[in-house]
């Protein structure tokens, strides 16, 4: 029975992922009559050559860290689809500290980090509290807080940060001490991946062997359940969005520390609604979530290759990522099948 | 005439139950058709089918001896197939006449606006030609359970029903409600009105009934004309075998005081008062039972009894202490255990594993966990154990509680709560909508759970559990305890009855034995 | 300070508030309607902008405001039902169906944009049309009064008429009748044979046309181009409002003229030199410390209920 739904639900992802890349296709020979070589790119473009192959794996990175945050809460059944501003706000923290913070070689690496886990983590407890306390919906209430993080993150840092001799609206250049370290010589393949990756076997260990990741989960397969089983469920309502909220506020600082060295965002670079989907294709488990991270960040650099070699908008993967969540989350995609197998499987147990 | 043939229905559900497996079932026009069978046969699914709300893995349908194919209610309904509902469908703020219209509501204004005063009249004339009166014009919300159900009657009839289904009907009813419900229903089938009867209470199929069906494990097992079957013939075809349920109770042996309730009252969110000044008290080592229609305040005094419901005033005293206005965390802390009236909803969490489900009140407790570490190996040794004990049927501790039947399901609630070492054990309809063998296994381990000292307060809205179980009662009506019997010999259902009704009632000095030992 | 005072207190303010309220209102009414028959219809972000965009794109390509507001009207209603087709015939969860279909959107149509305009910020560079503005004979002449209700864009005197038209819809026609009681109970609906599936795709057809004339008026009056995500928020601050409102149209539109007023003072804050980005996030703040104030107000509302019967039992009743 087990195996059987692990068999029908990877058939179904894979299936959802070539739907996905077929309308694609559909979309580019409607668009150009480059269609072919355009999704050459698209298809190829991650791996053509070394400095690409670096892009897609520092793409992953946030990736992994909001598809991380977006599974705590959706293991837990809470919308609180706020990855994006929590982010956003982490990256506006981190860059303060980095500024502003002792400049002390390794610990202030450590410092902007920790501050920017907190300032994602007070940014999602507001949402938090709020459902916990009044049950004022997370959902509204967590994409308000998205919108209040872009405005007055990007206040703070145009205003009181912005480096005023950079040709951009951008903030003052990090300390050296605030950089994340090379890990190749010739390319900037920062070390964020591997904290990426070390924060998934924390999480997974913190959901699948800790008391609290038990009540967590527990919240989520039946609210009604934990209450009455004795498990404090507007506790568990509020500390998974906090850690949620520091997951994603993390990726903020790494983001700017192993890639830009600065504050460079006028627009929410979207990792957060990404995470979304890769929480859906890694179905909520965080080791899942790295190889769905990787990816979506396939797709996202596939899509900015074929962008800069053809011209075509890299939006088109916004709409392909779209359909594969509508796919993947319709439970009656396939049923069919699914509700053939569990016919014929029953009634053989009957005879 | 014929009219319905359902022929071979095979129905397995997306879960992999097998909830009908090659029915076949026959009712005449203009008789009274009781099918019977015991929780779980697949009767209320086998009327889900011919309502259209299911549909049929295979099989065929004849309405009227004409071969049909029903995809919904709407197909049923244009049929002249009608069904009352176990759970009523009616939309709570809406009036009676809008919930009776609904659907095919008179209008005005070139059917732009509905005409209410049309949607009332056309409400009291089906009414009055049927004898069901029903205020039409007031909301549904807090109307008594009686009237309800002659609104869910109402509304198959005013669409021209012929063929009327009944879900098990009397199961919210008082004998004495369940009577007049029969006289409605003869009335209806003398005018030529083809009704079909769910039930599993036998005495009540015998007295209304031309023929009955029995079904068992989603087959037929035959029907017959109800002269020519007794009462135990039809029970033995429902469960296979020759035993009566009959629970051995040994005399109790009550200790200490566990559980003293003193003046509780409470109001809903809505204001409206629930349960006004009840009191009692409950001793280990014997079995309260609560008796009454629900929707008296039963469901109230649990969830405040178990910390799941707040806001309520008066006192209770648990192992001398005060604990009015503790939540279930605190509760569960204070040896309180709880089964709870509905098991998908509250008891168990059906995504989550067996294994999971058993650990949930104490997965914070050695063995199970240290300080902050699960102890994997450790719970599953538990559920193996469990699921040994309370013989669940299931190949793996890891199997998803939703893939099992409901009474293995419910086992799985009973496994946790009787484990968890508790001094009150709070029973709410321990066994509803489970199968014999289940139901048996439950109340023979709430005897036991007894014995070992518990205090149990069992809350049930059937009467033959609550004879069958109590060593005292309190009988509830609106909210108050109307009854109070500290031993039930002699006591019958009828008797019962009565004080459910809010007929009789002890006199307040009477009442006030409950509390005082 | 005095400056925004008396700004606040001029006709003008009060007139850029009806305004502003406008797309806040259209998508309010479109919550509602898919509420009341019990789907949250989180996608109205998405059908905003979809009808901004194609609302600007077809007037330019045809020359008419009327034939584009058409046009965005339909792409509204389009992507409404894909919504209705995935929730309602493949069970996918409606949150992440909305989610879905709002990144679809967005995603869509700076695509297009780009390929259509070679600009991928906005549209300033396709020649499109914009409704007209109506004056209304009488009342336009009276002072104050006049320069408040006067004058306002067409899609803003058929959002504020929406209003009656939506409460009628719910409270008297059949059809209302039925989306109440498919929201409140759909079992009940279905044992009468009303299909709920049907009712819900009509409620979302309904909230998809209510965005779909929101969305247009932003791109074609509130500014005559596109740009890329211009609703910013305006469909999510449209179901706050809504839930404000409870179950009526009347307090949907209190609760977007609430927001209106936000964030007509957010820009009259910009003209004595306040940080933009300052003010753009005052309505946000607005809505969540509203949505505070009304999870408590019924909080406290049930308290209170619950003392009053208290106290009249201690007195003897």
């Amino acid at each position: 029975m087990r195996r059987d739904r692990i068999i029908f639900e990877t058939v179904r992802t894979t299936l959802t992922i070539l739907i996905a890349l077929l309308i694609g296709y559909v979309i580019l020979l409607f668009a150009t009559d480059k269609a072919n070589e355009a999704f050459k790119w698209f298809l190829l473009g991650p791996l053509s050559t070394k400095r690409r192959i670096v892009e897609l794996l520092n793409r992953t990175t946030p990736l992994i860290f909001t598809g991380l945050a977006v599974s705590v809460v959706f293991q837990a059944e809470i919308f609180n689809i706020g990855a994006e501003g929590q982010l956003f706000f982490g990256a506006v923290a981190a860059t303060f500290a980095a500024l502003y913070f002792p400049h002390i070689k390794f610990l202030q690496i450590i410092l902007v980090m920790l501050f920017a886990m907190a300032a994602g983590g007070a940014w999602a407890a507001v949402p938090a509290y709020m459902k916990a306390k009044w049950n004022a919906s997370e959902l509204v209430s967590s994409l308000m807080m998205n919108y209040v993080a872009f405005f007055f993150g990007l206040y703070l840092v145009n205003y009181h940060m912005r480096d005023v001799n950079a040709g951009a609206l951008v903030s003052y250049r990090f300390p050296r001490t605030a950089w994340l370290p090379r890990m190749l010589r010739r390319y900037n393949l920062h070390p964020g991946i591997l904290i990426a990756i070390g924060f998934a076997l924390l999480v997974w260990f913190f959901l699948y062997r800790t008391k609290y990741g038990y009540e967590l989960r527990m919240v989520g397969k039946n609210k009604e359940f934990a209450r009455f089983s004795g498990i404090k469920v507007e506790n568990v309502v509020i500390y998974s969005q906090i850690i949620s909220g520091m997951i994603a506020g993390l990726a903020g600082a790494i983001e700017l520390m192993g890639l830009y060295k600065r504050f460079v965002w006028q627009m929410t670079p979207g990792y957060g609604f990404d995470g979304i989907i890769v929480a859906l294709l890694a179905r909520n488990n965080p080791l899942m979530v790295i190889p769905a991270a990787l990816f979506i960040s396939y797709l996202r650099t596939g899509s900015y290759v074929m962008g800069r070699m053809t011209g075509i908008a890299p939006e088109i993967v916004v709409m392909l990522q779209a359909i594969m969540i509508l796919l993947i989350t319709a439970e009656a995609f396939l049923a069919f099948w699914k509700r053939r197998m569990i016919e014929k499987s029953a009634m053989s147990r009957e005879e | 005439m014929k009219a319905v043939q359902m022929i071979n229905i095979v129905k397995v559900y997306p879960n992999g139950i097998v909830a009908n497996n090659g029915v076949n079932f026959e009712v005449e026009v203009g008789e009274i058709h009781s099918l019977v069978g015991e929780n779980g046969a697949g009767k209320t699914t086998l009327m889900k089918i011919l309502f259209g709300i299911e549909q049929p893995t295979q099989g065929e349908i004849r309405i009227f001896e004409k071969p049909v194919h029903i995809s919904s209610p709407h197909d049923a309904i244009k049929l002249g197939i009608g069904m009352v509902h176990q759970h009523f469908m009616l939309v709570p703020s809406l009036t009676v006449a809008e919930n009776i219209v609904l659907g095919m509501e008179p209008t005005k204004a070139w059917g732009t606006t509905i005409d209410m005063d049309r949607a009332v009249e056309m409400v009291n004339e089906v009414a009055e030609k049927y004898g069901l009166p029903v205020p039409a014009k007031e909301v549904v919300l807090d109307l008594p359970v009686g009237i309800k159900q002659r609104i869910e009657i109402l509304k198959a009839l005013i669409r021209g029903a012929k063929i009327l289904i009944l879900d098990e009907p009397t199961a919210v009813l008082t004998p004495q409600e369940t009577e007049e419900l029969f006289v409605a229903l003869k009335n209806l089938a003398k005018k030529g009105m083809t009704i079909i009867f769910i039930s599993h209470k036998l005495n009540e199929v015998k007295e209304i009934s031309d023929r009955i069906t029995v079904l068992r494990d989603g087959k037929t097992m035959g029907t017959y004309r109800v002269e020519d079957v007794t009462e135990e013939e039809i029970s033995r075809l429902m469960v296979g075998r020759d035993v009566e349920l009959v629970i051995d109770r040994p005399p109790a042996k009550p200790g200490r005081v566990v559980l003293q309730v003193k003046d509780l009252s409470y109001y809903r969110e809505d204001g409206v008062r629930v349960l006004k000044g009840v009191s009692f008290s409950l001793r280990s080592g014997e079995i309260l039972g609560v008796a009454g229609v629900e929707g008296n305040g039963q469901r109230e005094l649990v969830e405040i009894l178990t910390g799941l419901r707040f806001g309520a005033t008066g006192s209770i005293v648990l192992n001398g202490e005060e604990v009015l206005g503790l939540t279930a965390y605190d509760l569960r802390r204070k040896k309180v255990a709880h089964i709870p009236e509905d098991r998908i909803e509250k008891g168990a969490a059906v995504k989550a594993s067996i294994a999971e489900n058993l650990i949930s009140d104490r997965y914070y407790k050695r063995p199970f966990s240290g300080r902050l570490v699960l102890f994997p190996k450790k719970v599953i040794e538990f559920a193996k154990k469990a699921i040994k004990m309370f013989s669940i049927k299931t190949d793996s501790p890891l199997t998803e509680v939703g893939m099992l039947s409901g009474g293995n399901m419910q086992k799985v609630v009973v496994a946790r709560e009787f484990t968890s070492g508790a001094d009150l054990l709070v029973a709410d309809q321990p066994t509803r909508g489970i199968d014999v063998g289940s139901t048996e296994f439950v109340r023979k381990k709430i005897i036991e759970v007894r014995d070992s000292g518990v205090a149990v307060l069992l809350v049930s809205a059937d009467l033959q559990e609550i004879l069958q179980l109590s060593d005292r009662i309190i009988v509830m009506y609106k909210g108050e305890i109307v009854g109070y019997f500290d031993k039930n010999e002699g006591l019958t259902e009828e008797d019962l009855g009565y004080y459910m009704l809010g007929v009789k009632r002890h006199d307040p000095d009477r009442v006030k034995e409950a509390a005082l030992l | 300070m005095n400056e925004v005072i008396k700004s606040i207190l001029s006709a003008q303010f009060f007139y850029s508030v009806l305004r502003v309220t406008t797309p806040v209102l259209f998508a309010a009414l479109g919550a509602l309607l898919s509420d009341v028959a019990g789907v949250i219809n989180i996608a109205l972000e998405g059908l905003m902008l979809m009808s901004a965009f194609w609302g600007v794109m077809v007037s330019a390509w045809t020359g008419s405001a009327w034939i584009g507001l058409l046009a965005g009207v339909a792409s509204a209603v389009l992507l409404s039902l894909a919504l209705a087709y995935f929730h309602l015939n493949l069970k996918t969860d409606l949150i992440l169906a909305g989610i879905a279909l709002n990144m679809f959107a967005s995603g869509s149509t700076v695509f297009l944009l780009y390929l259509f305009s070679g600009d991928k910020g906005s549209s300033s560079s396709v020649k499109s049309y914009v409704l007209p503005n109506v004056d209304i004979p009488g009342i336009k002449n009276i002072p104050i009064l006049g320069d408040i209700l006067s004058g306002h864009h067409v899609l803003t005197y058929i959002a504020f008429l929406s209003v009656f038209v939506v409460q009628y819809l719910i409270y008297k026609t059949p059809l209302g009748l039925r989306m109440r009681a498919v929201g409140e109970n759909p079992n009940a609906a279905q044992s009468v044979g009303i299909s709920v599936k049907r009712i819900k795709y009509t409620s979302l057809v309904l909230s998809g046309l209510m965005a779909g004339l929101g969305g247009a008026f932003l791109s074609m009056g509130y500014v005559s181009w596109f740009a890329r995500d211009m609703t910013n928020g305006r469909g999510f601050i449209g179901l706050a409002a809504q839930a404000l409102g409870g179950k009526s149209a009347y307090g949907s539109m209190w609760g977007a003229l609430l927001f209106g007023a936000a964030e007509a003072t957010s820009y009259t804050l910009q003209a004595i030199r306040i940080p933009s980005e300052f003010t753009n996030m005052l309505p946000f703040i607005f809505t969540i410390i509203a949505l505070i104030i009304y999870a408590r107000a019924k909080i406290m509302q049930i308290k209170k209920i619950r003392e009053k019967q208290t106290s009249h039992e201690e007195v003897g009743l």
